[in-house]
């Protein structure tokens, strides 16, 4: 008898693995993170935009692009402002225009108000605010790639549980908006006003109400379709779940402490290293609890590996690049100069590009969703 | 498959045990049919097979429930999960996943089944539910039937010996409803598989069971025996057992099939005879639509629709789920706006009128009428109606209050909307909506949830409207209380009006829309159990 496949067919259009969609972006996010160049991190804006743009399904996360595109936006809008009012840090000599100053008291020391707009300043928030601004939309091309439920179907055993109850909190936020809408319509049908802030707290007891029966109601249809099965595991093993899992949280933590400090790089990157690994031992003993199996998984096939890998690669290459080339990728803002564009760098994003063509194209629906296939009846 | 030993549930807060003294066993393989009017405790009997009651909800539970020898009150829902798989009434509260494949499939992935088992099991259930075409879909891009059937088929792919069912076809058209009983057909058929299932709506389902189980209510004993038994003196019974009652049947016919090959005697007596005729409204009309677009996000909703209402006269708007009744209704009181076409209600247009000045004129009762009661309590609602009816017009206090008590006697004022039956929240609502005196009353999907006793009464309260001068106008999939009160009938589909006239014309030329009285008699121009009966009083 043959072996039956049990993932899906890596063959003809499919969804990519959530995965390496995930790696991809934020390799391109580690890359943004080296740099405050603004022609490369609008480089890496573009490759992502172009990606999404070839290879995004037509599901309702899929239009989570432009949200986050948005977001990106008001962060760098919101980072100017405040540039703007509060004043910067950074000493320049170049002053665009003179805001009034507020005096404030002597016990706000160290806070402005107003005062100089230097361009060195404003120089610096931009530059700032577009790194930030690129990590986002990274974030936000994962996003539209693969729905974050894909990804947590992908989860080991033991999260799998968080992650349901992440999933749900996720499907139950639209639900909340259409139940606020619907009630801040009825408020019209007692003829009451349906606009202003009034009406809007006035249904609001009313839509928890609902919110509370709907995730009482899923409880009880998830509870019935065996939802939280486990299994009996030895005590012994139960215990070195649970000190292995610890133990890597705790490692992990201080590692992470030990990174960002100056002088403990030296010993942070093992106890890093040994964090993982015993909190992935814990994760993989405690799965064993669950007993949950898996209906075809996405495989992981040559697509995937060009995916993930051309994540990779950006990322590593600018870090090797910004040891070699430091300047090209903090311009300068005190003077300021205008950037330039360095060639090997913007050679090496471009490599971000190759999932527009190596990603599979996402399956289409096979009818239309407005018009459900229903045989039509007689009249 | 199911034994009940001397159960009986009892919640911490109610005064009386919900059930009690339910002692019978449903055998294996049989679609068992649990009737009874509102609130004598069929969902809890359905709790208690599926482990929901009492591990989930509270409340103690006395005797034994056993399926397929487990013990439920030892077994949690989840440890019942490869046994018992349970529906209820709203499949989109069912669903866990995004999609038809990953929800068919999610029940058994809880269970640990191997992936090849899953594999071949999803794709037979795909085709037994004839779902094959939807697998990729979004759930929530289907349609209501096509929704219940992946509801079905998400607990059927972990093999269940037994089916627990809470009113699967109750918010259904006739035609998705009858999709999705012939699935629960085949599967008694084919697989053996045990159906234990609750449904108001009688004349859809009650010629498929094997058994009949009656919760009368009250504190009476359940029974449980041969349908054609139990309908006969069953308190909630379908119209063609009203029929077959009336006529004088023995044994009294289930379906329509049984009940036309026994009515030649009936046709005698009826010949020569013909209902009365439905008055027809004459004057001007209190609200006109002519030519309206609306469109919802980038389909339109509806597609050029004309519509008169007269005072005096109710009409039943009717069509598949999605066919634009909903949109229609909301349209009138100006919830949506239109993209082209007008809305004139006595002279005002309802999306540029103050809220305040519409209700005098129309008012809406919609599809839950929770959306429209927030007070805590019966008393403050009927002060809050007064109020805002109060600063439209003059209305004095104490007005809604009437209404309650004149509409369905003995609420109590203390009460809170949540803790009242559909039948009376149903009411509240209306008599809210009637307290500004609108001349024209919607009612969007009025007896969901209603048994008959309760539909009953809602036909006596908007006969009784009607006959004071209110033009009403119902968008319903129940084709019985349109035949029973509607004397126009307008069909929508997908956005138009495909038919539309008297009530008997409209429903008599299509079988999806006529009532059982209609489809026994057919010719005949009978549509009720009441005309019947009328008329063989007079020939008497």
């Amino acid at each position: 008898m043959p072996k039956l496949r049990t993932t899906r067919s890596p063959v003809g259009p499919r969804q990519l693995h959530p995965g390496a969609w995930w790696i991809w972006a934020l390799g391109l996010g580690a890359a943004a993170s080296r740099t405050t160049n603004p022609l490369l991190l609008l480089l890496i804006v573009g490759v992502a935009g172009y990606v999404v743009a070839a290879r995004h399904g037509d599901a309702p996360w899929a239009r989570s692009y432009g949200a986050f595109l948005k977001l990106g936006l008001a962060v760098l809008g919101l980072r100017m402002a405040f540039a703007i009012l509060l004043g910067s840090p950074i000493p320049g000599s170049h002053v665009l225009l003179d805001l009034p100053q507020l005096p404030l008291p002597t016990w706000a020391k160290g806070v402005r108000i107003g005062g100089a707009v230097t361009l060195e300043g404003l120089l610096f928030a931009l530059y700032d605010a577009l790194k930030l601004a690129t990590l986002l939309i990274c974030v936000g091309a994962a996003n539209a790639l693969a729905s974050p439920a894909r990804l947590l179907r992908a989860l080991p055993g033991a999260l799998y549980e968080a992650g349901v109850a992440a999933v749900v909190a996720m499907t139950f936020a639209p639900n909340l908006i259409a139940d606020v809408q619907r009630l801040r319509a009825a408020r019209r049908l007692r003829g009451r006003s349906d606009r202003g802030v009034k009406s809007l707290l006035s249904v609001g007891l009313p839509v928890l109400e609902g919110a509370l029966e709907r995730s009482v109601g899923l409880a009880a249809a998830m509870d019935c379709r065996g939802f939280g099965r486990t299994v009996d595991v030895p005590r012994g093993t139960a215990r070195t779940t649970a000190a292995l899992t610890l133990a890597g949280l705790l490692g992990v933590c201080v590692a992470a402490y030990g990174l960002l400090t100056a002088d403990g790089s030296a010993w942070a990157l093992p106890l890093l290293l040994f964090g993982l690994a015993a909190a992935g031992g814990g994760l993989l003993l405690g799965s064993r609890r669950a007993v949950r199996s898996r209906y075809r998984p996405d495989p992981w096939a040559v697509r995937e590996w060009l995916v993930a890998g051309s994540g990779v690669a950006v990322a590593g290459l600018l870090v090797w690049l910004s040891g070699l080339d430091p300047a090209a990728f903090t311009p300068s803002v005190v003077p300021p100069v205008a950037p330039r564009l360095p060639l090997l760098p913007a050679l090496a994003v471009l490599i971000g590009l190759l999932p527009a063509v190596a990603a599979p194209q996402p399956p289409s629906p096979t009818s239309s969703p407005s018009s459900p296939s229903q045989p039509g009846r007689a009249s | 498959m199911i034994t009940f030993e001397q159960v009986s549930v009892h919640y911490h807060d109610a005064a009386e045990p919900t059930l009690r003294g339910v002692d019978l066993t449903v055998p294996e393989g049989e679609l068992c049919l649990l009737v009874g009017p509102s609130g004598s405790g069929k969902s809890t009997l359905l709790g208690t097979v599926s482990g929901l009651v009492p591990h989930f909800t509270g409340g103690v539970l006395h005797g034994r429930v056993t399926v397929g020898g487990r013990d439920t009150r030892a077994h949690r829902p989840r440890e019942l999960a490869d046994l018992v798989g349970t529906v209820g009434q709203d499949p989109l509260a069912h669903f866990v996943t995004d999609t038809v494949e990953d929800e068919l499939a999610y029940g058994m992935e809880s269970l640990g089944l191997a992936p090849e088992v899953m594999r071949r099991r999803v794709e037979e259930t795909l085709d037994l539910l004839g779902l094959a075409d939807l697998r990729d879909r979004a759930l929530s891009s289907l349609s209501g039937g096509q929704q219940q059937r992946v509801a079905i088929g998400s607990v059927l792919t972990t093999h269940p010996k037994v089916l627990v069912l809470d009113e699967p076809t109750s918010a259904l058209d006739p035609g998705a409803a009858e999709d999705v009983l012939a699935v629960l057909q085949r599967l008694v058929h084919d697989l053996g598989t045990t159906v234990l299932m609750a449904e108001h709506r009688l004349e859809r389902v009650v010629q498929y069971a094997d058994q009949v189980l009656l919760l009368p209510g009250g504190g009476a004993t359940p029974v449980l025996g041969d349908p054609a038994e139990v309908m006969a003196h069953s308190p909630v019974h379908p119209p063609v057992v009203a029929l077959g009652r009336a006529a004088g049947w023995s044994p009294l016919p289930l379906s329509v099939r049984d009940a036309r090959r026994r009515a030649a005697p009936l046709r005698a007596r009826l010949a020569g005879r013909t209902p009365p005729p439905t008055p027809t409204a004459t004057g001007e009309p209190v609200l006109s639509v002519q030519r309206l677009t609306v469109r919802r996000g980038p389909v339109p909703a509806l597609r050029g629709v004309d519509l008169d209402l007269r005072a005096g006269e109710i009409t039943a708007l009717m069509g598949r789920n999605g066919a634009g009744k909903s949109t229609l209704l909301g349209s009138l009181v100006g919830l949506h706006q239109p993209a082209s076409g007008t809305v004139r209600v006595g002279g005002l247009t309802p999306h540029r009128t103050r809220p305040q000045e519409l209700i005098r004129r129309i008012g809406l009762v919609p599809q839950d009428p929770r959306d429209l009661l927030y007070a805590e309590t019966v008393a403050a609602e009927c002060a809050a109606a007064d109020q805002d009816a109060g600063a439209a017009g003059n209305t004095e206090p104490g007005t809604c209050r009437a209404l309650v008590s004149r509409l369905l006697p003995g609420i109590d004022d203390a009460l809170h909307p949540r803790d009242l039956s559909e039948g009376q929240r149903l009411t509240l609502a209306l008599a809210v909506v009637l307290t500004s005196r609108p001349g024209v009353i919607l009612l969007d999907e009025p007896t969901r949830g209603l048994d008959y006793a309760a539909k009953g009464r809602l036909v006596e309260i908007l006969r009784g409207l009607a006959a004071d001068g209110h033009a009403v106008l119902l968008a319903t999939h129940d084709v019985e209380l349109a035949a029973e009160l509607a004397h126009r009938t307008v069909i929508l589909a997908d956005g138009e009006v495909v038919a539309g006239g008297p009530t008997a014309q409209v429903v008599v030329s299509s079988p999806a829309f006529a009532p059982q009285v209609a489809k026994v008699l057919t010719p005949l121009p009978w549509l009720t159990v009441r005309q019947i009966t009328d008329a063989l009083d007079d020939s008497l």
